[in-house]
């Protein structure tokens, strides 16, 4: 007990530094994935049909394979085959590989759920909108964006959720995230070693953060309460 | 010289034959009814009168000028037919309003988009803007919507919901108000409302082209009837006419329908 109380607070120092890395994975993320998605969602969507199927393609792909392994491929390819550290070195290079399979990778689940968002949207909104003269884009922002926002929270609250324990992943280049900084006691650090107890106190990072997530959408949610 | 002058307009889905070649015209002030069985091209010719459907072959013109002509490509340019639409209002069968807007703003929300292309703009922008909403007002009032003004669309009654909408399509000052069977999705007591403001509106010599079921209404609000079938103009006439002595066995049949 005595020695818990002893490692408490430098594991507590360690995860807290973990925790921020995995926090600034999340917001970069989801900073770059909710655009991306909405123009890949407009790709797939397309009349021009090479371009939708080129897209369509691309998300059974990025959909269909493990983000694990998406994170090893942009991580190590361009090193490995290509010969050339696009992504530099360091912590700095791991985070961004990171952040691109991420992005990448949720804007092709986003780009799905804005999808069924806007199709969800009867026709006669972009009929009204047409016939009192509105252009497409006045449409679009003014009248059938608003109602997709609406539609799409409850199921991009489900992702964003996963993404938060999704950043996990990014172990496995070795970024510096909260499981990195739980991890780094079973080996020894900071004069502690063998401690397996920090790893698991982790879920409690998670916990929390989903916890205050789940609360603040739900609170959008009952913002956007107009039917 | 007519409003609005129809000139052989036909169209077709796939393989149907919707509308084959449908000729009339509208005076200013004159009140239009379309009647007709289910499928027989009358909300169609509305939607093209509005730009919702493209019309294969056929002529629109309003006031002398021609709109559309599905001989000359000049007429179809997508920047110009924004405008063109605005000669035409357009009331829904379901409303088609805007469920994040109030009352007063689904009325506002267009006005509001078309001023900013003014360009007098900026300099005006605040008188502009209120403008707009003293107009906005006034109409929500005719509308007997005074009180409601501040409701959003899913507070509203299905009769007070089309009200908004017809406000919504006069505030723009279409040359010609289009209704699309404006009561169907209205169960009977909310139609009264709806057909009520119509009826007004007619006595104010707007000039409306009305599609619908209605008979008793359409015999009495209207100046000239038409009667529809299979995508033709089977007959037409004035109200006496058409419903006190049709001539042709199908409107004899239809409106046979309606005698109970």
């Amino acid at each position: 007990m005595e020695q818990f109380l002893e490692q408490f607070p430098i594991v507590v120092q360690s995860l807290n530094i973990g925790f921020l890395q995995t926090l600034k994975l999340f917001i970069v993320t989801l900073l770059g994935a909710v655009p991306l998605g909405l123009i890949i969602a407009f790709g797939s969507m397309s009349r021009f049909r090479p371009l939708s199927y080129l897209t369509k393609i691309v998300v059974w792909i990025i959909r269909g394979t493990p983000l694990m392994i998406q994170l090893l491929i942009i991580f190590y390819f361009p090193g490995l085959v290509l010969g050339s550290q696009i992504w530099g070195g360091g912590e700095a290079g791991r985070f961004l590989a990171s952040s691109v399979a991420f992005i990448f990778n949720y804007a092709c689940y986003f780009s799905e759920i804005y999808r069924g968002g806007i199709q969800s949207i009867p026709v006669g909104q972009e009929e009204a909108g047409l016939v009192l003269g509105m252009t497409r884009s006045q449409i679009f922002f003014k009248v059938t964006l608003l109602q997709m926002i609406k539609r799409i929270v409850p199921p991009m609250s489900n992702e964003i959720i996963t993404l938060v324990k999704d950043t996990s992943l990014a172990r496995i280049v070795a970024l510096q995230e909260i499981i990195w900084a739980g991890q780094a006691f079973l080996k020894g650090s900071q004069g502690i070693s063998g401690q397996i107890w920090p790893l698991f106190f982790t879920a409690v990072y998670y916990l929390v953060f989903s916890g205050l997530l789940t609360v603040l959408l739900g609170q959008l949610e009952k913002k956007l309460d107009f039917r | 010289m007519a409003m609005l002058e129809v000139e052989h307009l036909s169209k077709t889905f796939e393989r149907t034959e919707v509308l084959k070649d449908i000729n009339f015209s509208l005076e200013k002030g004159q009140v239009v009814s379309l009647i007709g069985s289910s499928g027989s091209g009358k909300t169609t010719c509305l939607r093209c009168l509005n730009f919702l459907e493209r019309p294969d072959t056929g002529i629109i013109r309003v006031n002398g000028e021609t709109l559309f002509d599905a001989n000359d490509p000049v007429t179809m340019r997508e920047a110009a037919i924004r405008k063109k639409r605005l000669h035409f209002g357009l009331v829904f069968q379901s409303f088609n309003l805007f469920p994040q807007y109030t009352a007063l703003g689904n009325v506002m929300l267009a006005s509001e988009l078309l001023a900013k292309e003014r360009e007098d703009y900026k300099e005006n922008r605040k008188a502009i803007h209120e403008e707009i909403e003293r107009k906005a007002r006034t109409l929500l009032m005719q509308m007997g919507l005074g009180e409601r003004m501040n409701n959003y669309p899913h507070q509203l009654s299905g009769g007070q919901c089309q009200r908004v909408a017809i406000a919504r399509a006069l505030a723009l000052k279409p040359d010609i108000l289009c209704f699309d069977e404006p009561t169907s999705a209205l169960d009977p007591e909310l139609t009264g409302e709806v057909l009520k403001v119509i009826r007004e509106l007619a006595q104010q010599r707007t000039t409306m082209l009305i599609v619908t079921h209605e008979m008793a209404f359409a015999r009495d609000v209207s100046n000239h009837v038409i009667f529809m079938d299979d995508g033709r103009i089977l007959e037409e006439g004035t109200p006496e006419e058409v419903f006190g002595n049709p001539k042709e066995a199908r409107t004899r049949q239809f409106l046979g329908n309606f005698a109970q």
